[in-house]
Parts: structure tokens; sequence; C-alpha cells
């Protein structure tokens, strides 16, 4: 009978609760920003209106109709520029230091008279590897990663999420997206961390499954490679680097809208629901801490990346080279695999061991035109050839095509995240699904993507034939 | 005395005096937590270059908010 009563009571109690909850929540507010306004204005002196007009006489500027996207695509493509021209000079020195070193290594492990088997694991495996992934991943990320810190310290970022966030929310998405997305042009692992900046939980799935779409710097650099062989002549000419230039615009754009297409997807299928409230802090602009941003850009993010890189890269080496070295009959593993993926990489206009590359290539995306060669020219370890002209003529011997080379770029820019992306996919959302989703989505887009471009220029080649 | 009308009706430029608040639940709690409670004076500062969102200037910072945000926000243009 209590028992009952209790029930009623504390059912009625609820049921007015329920009515009252946002109204006196309310007033708790206003009163906490009454309470609030009345202690500051006893403390704090007004800031001076000077500095406020700066700011809004900035962003008049940084978010205009007129200079706003320019400003934005400019300042995007210094970054790349000083990116891609200023790691060149370090990423050549680090290069020939560390393979000095492995000179030295090698004379160690003969004068210990180690066995063939595990100097060619650990050295033309493991550390040739290492060596490769650290002297062309490092100095890019120590130039990109600072230069996108400092900017966020400026308080330009929020900026381009505000100019952006129209066209995200046409897709579903988040403005905050835009800068995710830029940072993925560093590192997807880098911009997948980064997506916590987004709150609501659908949309940074959403930002965290097309990161992928930017291409990052361990792929840029296969990308601009292969354009300035097959698309650029090897930029003799002006023109000749304008169609190259032209060429890895066009990839990173297809990026961009496939990005925007998948964001749209699946906002409307598996990721559905109403974009969740936005509110977009635009803080005030203020010089950047030059040397404090450096010092935190290089710990937190590129030796972070850098050492979970690292741990993959040399496990992935020593295997490549045993996959390379151990002969089943007459000829090695990677042979024997690259022969078992040949049909399906003809049909999509790549070839057996270019799919293999990129499969080996898995732990870090920039070991996949070094396994490639590895693979072309049996030398069983990762070679370096010095110059582009030497590289193309490599490629062509092994019946690479302009189109051969259209579809590597294609499939590089749309296939699986590497592993240290995908483990940190993971780690976000602490389930299988996603990081499976992650890499399944782009990989079909790319065999679609290299499959029409072959038919294409198979029907562009009829017709010209024709 | 000016017709109520909502935030996102505010020509950027312009001014307004919360009157009170249409949204419900979390989203209510979001812009009660920006300090949009009654009496508060926001200033509408500009429109993103792609028409959405919108910068306001409210208790001495700046947030953007999309239309969908601004409507459930009423205002007394001052």
């Amino acid at each position: 009978m209590t028992g009952e009563k209790t029930d009623l009571v504390l059912s009625e109690a609820r049921r007015l609760t329920g009515d009252l909850e946002d109204s006196y929540r309310d007033r708790i507010v206003a009163a906490l920003y009454a309470r609030a306004e009345a202690i500051a204005s006893r403390a704090v002196k007004e800031a001076p209106a000077p500095r406020r007009d700066l700011d809004w006489r900035l962003d008049a500027i940084l978010t205009s109709r007129l200079w706003g996207y320019p400003i934005m695509l400019a300042l995007l493509a210094f970054v790349f520029w000083l990116t891609l021209k200023g790691a060149n000079y370090p990423s050549a020195l680090l290069a020939s230091l560390l393979f000095a070193f492995q000179d030295i290594l090698t004379s160690l492990f003969q004068r210990l008279g180690a066995p063939a088997w595990l100097y060619g694991i650990v050295v033309l495996g493991m550390y040739r590897t290492l060596a490769w992934v650290v002297a062309v991943m490092l100095p890019p990320m120590a130039i990109f990663f600072p230069l996108f810190t400092l900017l966020e310290d400026l308080g330009y970022l929020p900026r381009i999420a505000f100019n952006l966030d129209n066209f995200f929310k046409k897709a579903g998405a988040h403005g905050k997206q835009a800068l995710t997305m830029c940072m993925g042009f560093g590192c997807n692992a880098a911009g997948v961390v980064g997506c916590r900046i987004i709150d609501s939980p659908r949309e940074r799935l959403l930002a965290i499954l097309t990161n992928n779409f930017s291409p990052c710097n361990g792929r840029l650099p296969t990308l601009i490679t292969l354009a300035a062989i097959f698309m650029g002549g090897l930029l003799t000419t002006a023109a000749e680097t304008a169609v190259a230039t032209l060429t890895v615009a066009g990839i990173i754009l297809l990026g961009i809208v496939l990005m925007f297409f998948t964001s749209w997807l699946l906002s409307r299928t598996l990721l559905k629901g109403v974009p969740s409230s936005f509110t977009l802090e635009l803080p005030p602009y203020r010089p950047p801490q030059v040397l404090r941003v450096i010092a935190r850009s290089v710990l937190d993010r590129t030796l972070y990346v850098l050492a979970r890189a690292v741990l993959v890269a040399a496990p992935a080496g020593a295997f490549t080279w045993v996959l390379a070295n151990v002969h089943l009959g007459t000829s090695s593993i990677i042979d024997h695999l690259a022969g078992w993926l040949q049909p399906l990489g003809k049909t999509v206009g790549l070839d057996g061991y270019i799919l293999l590359a990129f499969i080996l290539g898995l732990p870090a995306n920039e070991i996949v035109i070094p396994i490639l060669l590895m693979s072309y020219l049996a030398t069983g370890m990762l070679t370096e050839v010095d110059s582009l002209a030497a590289l193309g003529e490599i490629l062509v011997r092994h019946g690479w095509t302009w189109i051969t080379a259209l579809n590597v770029m294609l499939f590089s820019l749309l296939h699986w995240p590497c592993g240290t992306t995908l483990l940190t996919i993971y780690k976000e959302t602490k389930s299988l699904k996603w990081p499976l989703l992650a890499a399944v989505i782009p990989t079909a887009l790319g065999f679609a993507a290299c499959f029409l471009a072959k038919l294409l220029a198979g029907l562009l080649g009829a017709a010209l034939g024709g | 005395m000016r017709a109520i009308t909502s935030l996102s009706n505010l020509r950027p430029g312009s001014s307004g005096e919360v009157v009170s608040l249409q949204a419900w639940g979390l989203a209510r709690r979001r812009l009660l937590d920006l300090g949009l409670v009654p009496g508060t004076r926001v200033v509408a500062l500009r429109r993103s270059p792609s028409g959405d969102p919108t910068a306001f200037f409210i208790r001495g910072a700046t947030i953007a908010l999309r239309r969908e945000e601004g409507r459930q926000v009423l205002v007394r243009p001052v």
C-alpha cells in the first residue's frame, strides 16, 4: 500500500520536474551569469577596444567573400610548397648519413662473422627500410607540423572551418573536418587523432573514416615522382612542370571531392542522423610563440608519429627481405605472390608487383616504390635510384605506360590507410568495425577508379587508333 | 519597440538582446553555456563567405552559429 503510494507520488513529481527542468535550469544559469557579471565588472577592466577592432578588421579580410577562399588556398599551397621544397635537402642529407651508417654496420657484422641471413634480415631488411622511412618521412613532418601548429597558434585555423562549414554541413559533416583533412596531408594517423576536436561522435566518425582521402606525406612523394616522370616528361620545360603540377593538384582535388561524397553517403546510410548542434569559437588572433610551437609540434606530433612508423617499418623491412630472398623452386616468394596477383592487377591497369608493393607497403606508404623496385630488379633489398630518368627507365622496361602511372597514382590516393593509421583508428574508436570500414571504402573506390581509367584509356586509344 | 526576431535574422553589424530560447534539452543547454540567457546583448558580426554560419559577438567571445542554432534564439533588435 505505502509502496504504491510512494510510486504515485514519485511519478507525479517526475512529471512536474519534466516540465520544470528547462525552466529551473534556465534560472540557475541566468543567476550564475548575473553573479559572474557582477564579480567581473568589479574585478576586470574592459579590454581596450582597438584590440578587438583589429581582430574584426582581420576577419573582414580573411573570411571575406572576395578574399576568404583565395587566401586560404594560397596559404595551403605555400605550406605544401615549403614542405616539399624544404624537405628535399634534409632528406638527402639524412639518407646519405643513414646509409653511411649502414656501411659501418656492415663492416661490424663482417668482423663478428655473422651469418649471411642474419646480416640480411637485420641490416638489409630492417635497418635499410627504417633508414628509408626516417629519411623520407622525418623532414617533411618536421616542416609541415610546425607550420600547421603556427597557423593554429595564430588563430587562423578556426577561420578555415568558418569559411568551409557550409559545404561540410551539406555533406552531413562538421566544419572542423576541414582542419582534420588538412592535417591528413601531413599524416593520416595525426589527422585521425586530430578528429578529437570534433565533439559529436557521429561527425567525428565521418572525419576519421574519410581522413585517408588526403594523400599524406608518405604518398605525396609517390604522386609527385610519377607525375614528374610520366606526365611531365622529367620536367625539362616550364610547360611540362605545369602539367605535372596540375596532375598532382588534380589527384588531390579528386581526393577532396571523394571525401565530400563519402561523407555525404555515410551520413545518409551507415551514420545517419541530423547534424548535431554547431558552435565554433573564433578566438582572438595572437602573435605565435614560435619556439614553443616548434618544440610542441616536434614533441607531440612528429616524434609520436615517427615512433609509431618506426615500430611498424622495422619488422616490415625484415619480413619483406625474407620474402624477397627465400626461394621456392626457381623464384622468390615475392615473385610467386606477384604472379598470383597478376590477373587482378592487370584487370585494373596495374600489375601483380604493384599490388604486392601496396600490400607490403601497409606498414608505411613510403616504402611502396622502394619495394616495387626491389621486386622488379630482384636485388633482394631496397634500392636507391639516383635519378628520375633512371627510375622512369626501369618502370618503362617493366611495361609501364602513362596509364599505368596514372593508375598507380589513383591507387595510391585510394587504397587502405597505412598500418599506423589503422591502428590509430582502432585506438580512437575502440572497435574493429571502423578501421575495417576505413580500409574497405577507399580500396573499393580505388579498384573502381583504376578500372574506369583503364577502360576510358582503352576507348580513347581505340578512337585515336581507328 | 521593434518586433522580436531570431538571431539568424539579425543583419551583420546589428545587435539584439536575447528574449528567450526555443531549443530544448541538450541543444538548449549548449546555448545557455554560451551565456545566451535573457537580457544578453549579442552583436551579429559577419557571415561565412559560403553564407553560413554567422559569427556573433557574445559576452566578449566570437562564436559562430549555424542558421539552425541561430533560429532557436529569439532576440529583440536594439
